[in-house]
């Protein structure tokens, strides 16, 4: 048996998305989400013994863990920052995981949150090789370099803007299921995608996320801890993770992702194979990110997602379930806690907890996370009952 | 324009590239251990972990791996530039760099072999890349 972190998610707690988050503080959003989370785990904050939080939380580059243990008024045995971008949040799963089997701390709350303001001001400069080498090109931001890689994968294996237009497609699709969506209520047709406005060709404004405010906190614990719990715990069965790069121009092939390390990874310490899994839970700041991970999964052949995504159903109730919450794309991106709502739809899916977009059955979902540009990538497999 | 382009945040590792630009040299750094050219410059080498690095001039040509036109740009001075094209381009010493591409869109395709152009951007020389052999 391959060894693997053992731990449980007992509680969640996640805000719902808004655009513009007036008259609030990142660490006020990070209280609110873990109060959700205690509350739905039905335990008090001194059971908490861990803290894991994103980098440079909105009032505070530095110190972060103390400055969010203060504010939150717990102690905890284990503290750290998880600095993994967009794949932080499915990051910190595991590391909580892997502390309480250390035996630092039996219970972690693992939270991310970002307000969102109308005129708040650029990120602070910083003068890393990206800054030196990418942004005097006229190359700054994230649009540029994932519309770089989607153009590679159109060259290289021929994949059409139709066939990433409908992984927006279905992600909006779902979201319509999903009252706490961004885009609840907000029907597109897989046209309206692609006669989207272009933003860095060939990208258009409907294949990227819409950044917001809010928040996620997830609460781990031991699997016997678990056994206890208030509600269906959800089960860690197996975890991945690659870190490769982080300007785009330095990516590796696109045949050499670190996907193709991390996803496969997690399925063998989970030991299932892919075609065992219920939920496709897979980060998605872009259409392209999608692209690469069905192909990583090994659902379908390199370069070819584009003819698996057209043969196939991805809602609720289709033959492969993907982002039944709306995935990022129609959700919406609350910075890093965006990340974190793919785990939470996993555990909202696996407790039998969905509603209208409920999975019948659901026992194994994989959950990926990515940061930067493909650099950063975590994969989990959870589920319903322990192994 | 008042508002000016973002300049390369220079270090003391990276100065020597950014002084051969100004001489309209595409000087690179190698490894006198495993023979590997590198970019972006660095202390040691990423491929053998050495540091006898040495700096060389490299052709300056390369192939195209992947563009985009920016049509929105994250930066106001670039934006009043836009549509423009920029790239990644495969260099024939192996490393990869991202660049600004002198090239019209509908000449941009894969593989496209282009060269180095050095071009002044804030007073300084900048190594853009258009169509080899071409204007
Ligand atoms: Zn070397």
């Amino acid at each position: 048996m391959v060894k693997r972190p053992r731990g449980a998610i007992i509680g969640i707690g996640e805000l719902q998305p808004e655009r513009y988050s007036e008259g609030k503080t990142t660490l006020s959003l990070i209280a609110e989400s873990v109060q959700l989370a205690l509350q739905d785990a039905a335990i008090t904050k001194d059971e908490i013994d861990g803290l894991l939080v994103g980098p440079q939380v909105g009032e505070t580059p530095q110190h972060v863990p103390a400055t969010v243990s203060e504010y939150l008024g717990i102690s905890p045995a284990m503290s750290n920052t998880v600095d993994l971008g967009g794949a932080t949040g499915a990051g910190m799963i595991w590391r909580a995981a892997a502390a309480i089997e250390a035996g630092m701390c039996e219970t972690v709350v693992c939270v991310l949150a970002n307000k969102n303001e109308r005129d708040s001001a650029p990120r602070s400069p910083n003068r890393n090789p990206i800054r030196e080498f990418d942004v005097p090109f006229g190359a700054s931001g994230a649009n540029t370099s994932y519309a770089l890689l989607k153009r590679q994968h159109m060259e290289q294996y021929g994949s059409q803007q139709e066939d990433f237009a409908r992984i927006a497609y279905w992600s909006r699709k779902n979201a319509l299921k999903n009252p706490k969506a961004i885009f609840y209520n907000k029907p597109v047709e897989l046209e309206d995608i692609s006669h989207s406005p272009i933003i860095s060709d060939p990208l258009h404004l409907l294949e990227i996320v819409m950044p917001c405010a809010g928040g996620a906190a997830v609460i781990v614990t031991s699997e016997e801890k678990a056994k206890k719990a208030a509600k269906q715990p959800v089960f860690l069965r197996g975890a991945g993770e690659k870190i490769t790069h982080r300007a785009v121009s330095q990516a590796p092939a696109l045949d050499q992702l670190p996907f193709q390390y991390s996803i496969p990874q997690s399925l063998r310490q989970a030991n299932i194979s892919a075609e065992e899994l219920d939920l496709f839970s897979l980060y998605d700041c872009y259409t392209s990110v999608v692209a690469v991970q069905l192909e990583s999964i090994g659902l379908c052949e390199q370069g070819k997602f584009g003819d698996f995504i057209r043969k196939h159903s991805f809602s609720h109730d289709g033959d492969y379930p993907l982002n039944t919450h709306g995935g990022q794309l129609g959700f919406g991106q609350a910075d890093l806690a965006g990340g974190m709502s793919h785990v939470i739809e996993a555990v909202v899916q696996l407790r039998g907890e969905a509603g209208e977009r409920q999975i019948p059955n659901a026992k194994h979902a994989l959950v990926t996370g990515n940061g930067a540009t493909l650099s950063e990538t975590t994969s989990l497999v959870l589920g319903g009952e322990l192994s | 324009m008042n508002i000016s382009f973002p300049e390369p945040t220079i270090t003391p590792i990276t100065k020597p590239f950014w002084d051969s630009m100004e001489q309209k040299k595409f000087n690179l750094q190698r490894c006198e251990d495993c023979k590997h050219w590198i970019f972006y410059p660095r202390a040691h080498c990423p491929h053998c972990f050495g540091n006898r690095l040495t700096w060389q001039e490299a052709t300056g040509k390369g192939r195209l791996k992947t563009w985009s036109i920016v049509h929105r740009a994250s930066h106001p001075a670039w934006q009043s530039l836009t549509p423009y094209a920029v790239g990644i381009v495969e260099l024939e010493e192996g490393p990869s760099m991202l660049t600004h591409l002198l090239i019209r869109a509908e000449e941009l395709h894969y593989q496209l072999p282009v060269e180095i152009s050095y071009h002044v951007l804030n007073e300084r020389q900048l190594p853009f890349f258009k169509k080899r052999g071409g204007a």
